[in-house]
């Protein structure tokens, strides 16, 4: 179980580098603002200013040289989206103002989506994780999030964190990992789920009619 | 004064002297925090990566429970828990044919939300509402002689902007000073700390916290202040990592600016949740408590 949380669920085989680019590519266009990547005259404040460019497979400059070159299968197979940390200095600094963390985040979800993410990241595992334990108890549960986390193939990290862990824990600052709070309302959050779930895929399937 | 509030997860467990210190100070400050009842997690960064509508789903349910409250404005401490319940509302007020959709989602399950709430960060309360005259008044150990690094991350104004500067915030300087002590040139004081990322890809992302922690070191703080869980996580538990990383001493304690206010308005420590930390701020706190 926990091994498998590490592997992407695999929608859509065997489509052309070209196919998934466009694919991806209507996806971006549809997002607000999506359109202004065409506008990128790859200046490269955005690369100058993030903050985790260093460790990124391509900076975010490249990123959009790649994807309107129609190489973003490569992209997406790239660390990038996943080193990106949401810091919104790239988006306030664009001087296009392109929407850059909003496409980053659409990166991370049509690489879950579409089986496209890359190898050296566990990023992925943890957002999925994430989202089934909150999705199961309406709020976070940090103990199981991390404990999962490790068990997916981090135990360097547990056995380096343990100590650290246990002292956060016995000062009542990690819940029980399995822990019976939940939100009254989870049957209400269901309900959201499954109605926006199902409008999630019509708007893609109609982005990428388009 | 009466103000709905959204701690958020992380306040309940690991960033809890956060939550007691913020509850402490609002007391003082005659701003009584009224938990929404029944939250959500609001997704912060993570769901988003997954799942754009429902994030917003289960975000705009908490807006609408808000609502249902009789509020017109919500507070939260937790930059990300701000920036992502401010993303969802914003699509309310701006971008009608999302917020269609998102409406279908809450209306599945018999909610329903009208745009109608303000969200807000509580620095952004107890500066531009209650007022720093209002803080100092408060004021009965004042912090003299202490050095703060005022740390404000990224999401505090990042990307709205809203109550202060997106590139060099100043909020937190503000606040500090009110309280008698002295803040420290900091320029990476809205650098990013590493986020979540920092989390997964810890053994990646120690240069950018060693960064924080060296430059405060350099400018001769005594302690960085924070308002994010996050920043308070990475910043606190990597030390030995960053230590090791950069071969040298860069110990530092952090702490939450709520809990500066706290000590400053001579609030007993064990309310303010010191001791929690990982790298201890007992020498500071006892110089002042
Ligand atoms: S800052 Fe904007 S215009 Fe400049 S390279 Fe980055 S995306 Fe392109
Ligand atoms: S939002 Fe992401 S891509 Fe942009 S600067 Fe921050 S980490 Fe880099």
């Amino acid at each position: 179980m926990p091994r498998s949380e590490l592997r992407t669920k695999t929608r859509v085989q065997k489509l052309s580098p070209e196919e998934l680019s466009d694919i991806f590519l209507s996806h971006v266009y549809a997002l607000p603002d999506g359109r202004k990547i065409d506008l990128c005259i790859q200046c490269g404040t955005c690369s100058a200013s993030c903050p985790t460019a260093y460790a990124m497979d391509y900076s975010p400059r490249e990123i959009f040289a790649a994807l309107r070159a129609g190489m973003l299968d490569r992209v997406l197979y790239s660390n990038t989206a996943w080193m990106c940390t949401s810091c919104y200095i790239c988006t306030v600094r664009c001087p296009q103002q392109i929407k850059i963390t909003d496409i980053m985040y659409e990166l991370k979800r049509l690489g879950i989506k579409y089986g496209y993410t890359s190898p050296s990241t566990r990023a992925a595992a943890m957002a999925r994780i994430f989202i089934n334990i909150t999705n199961r108890l309406g709020r976070n549960n940090e103990s199981e999030l991390m404990a999962r986390f490790y068990l997916a193939g981090r135990w360097g990290d547990a056995i380096k964190n343990a100590w650290r862990g246990a002292k956060m824990f016995f000062r009542g600052r990690l819940p029980m990992p399995i822990s019976g709070r939940k939100v009254a309302g989870l049957d209400e959050m269901r309900k959201i789920r499954e109605t926006l779930e199902r409008l999630e895929e019509e708007k893609m399937a109609k982005e990428e009619a388009r | 004064m009466e103000l709905l509030y959204y701690p958020g997860c992380s306040v309940e467990y690991t960033a809890k002297m956060y939550d007691t210190s913020a509850r402490a100070v609002c007391k003082e400050l005659d701003v009584e925090l009224k938990e929404l009842p029944d939250w959500n997690c609001c997704g912060a960064t993570t769901y988003m990566s997954v799942h754009e509508l429902v994030s917003h789903g289960n975000s705009a349910r908490n807006l609408a429970l808000a609502r249902r409250e009789g509020a017109d404005q919500m507070v939260t401490v937790c930059p990300a828990c701000y920036i992502t319940l401010y993303k969802t509302n914003e699509y309310f007020q701006t971008n009608p044919e999302f917020a269609d959709l998102i409406r279908q989602g809450l209306q599945a399950a018999g909610l329903d939300y009208d745009g109608g709430l303000r969200i807000r960060h509580l620095v952004d309360v107890l500066v531009n509402t209650v007022g720093l005259d209002e803080v100092e008044k408060r004021v009965t150990k004042p912090l003299n002689g202490l050095k703060v690094a005022a740390y404000h991350g990224c999401m505090l104004t990042r990307p709205f902007g809203g109550f202060d500067s997106e590139e060099r915030p100043v909020i937190l300087d503000r606040i500090t000073r009110s309280l008698g002590a002295e803040v420290v040139d900091y320029p990476l004081t809205a650098k990013c700390c590493g986020g979540m990322v920092t989390n997964t890809e810890s053994s990646k992302t120690i240069p950018v916290v060693a960064r924080l922690l060296r430059e405060a070191k350099y400018n001769g703080a005594d302690c960085i202040a924070v308002a994010c869980p996050l920043c308070h996580m990475n910043l606190d538990f990597y030390q030995p990592e960053v230590n090791q990383y950069l071969g040298g001493d860069y110990t530092i304690p952090i702490v939450y600016f709520t809990q500066l206010m706290g000590l400053a308005f001579g609030i007993p420590k064990e309310k303010l949740g010191f001791g929690l930390e990982l790298v201890s701020a007992d020498k500071l706190v006892s110089r002042y408590a």
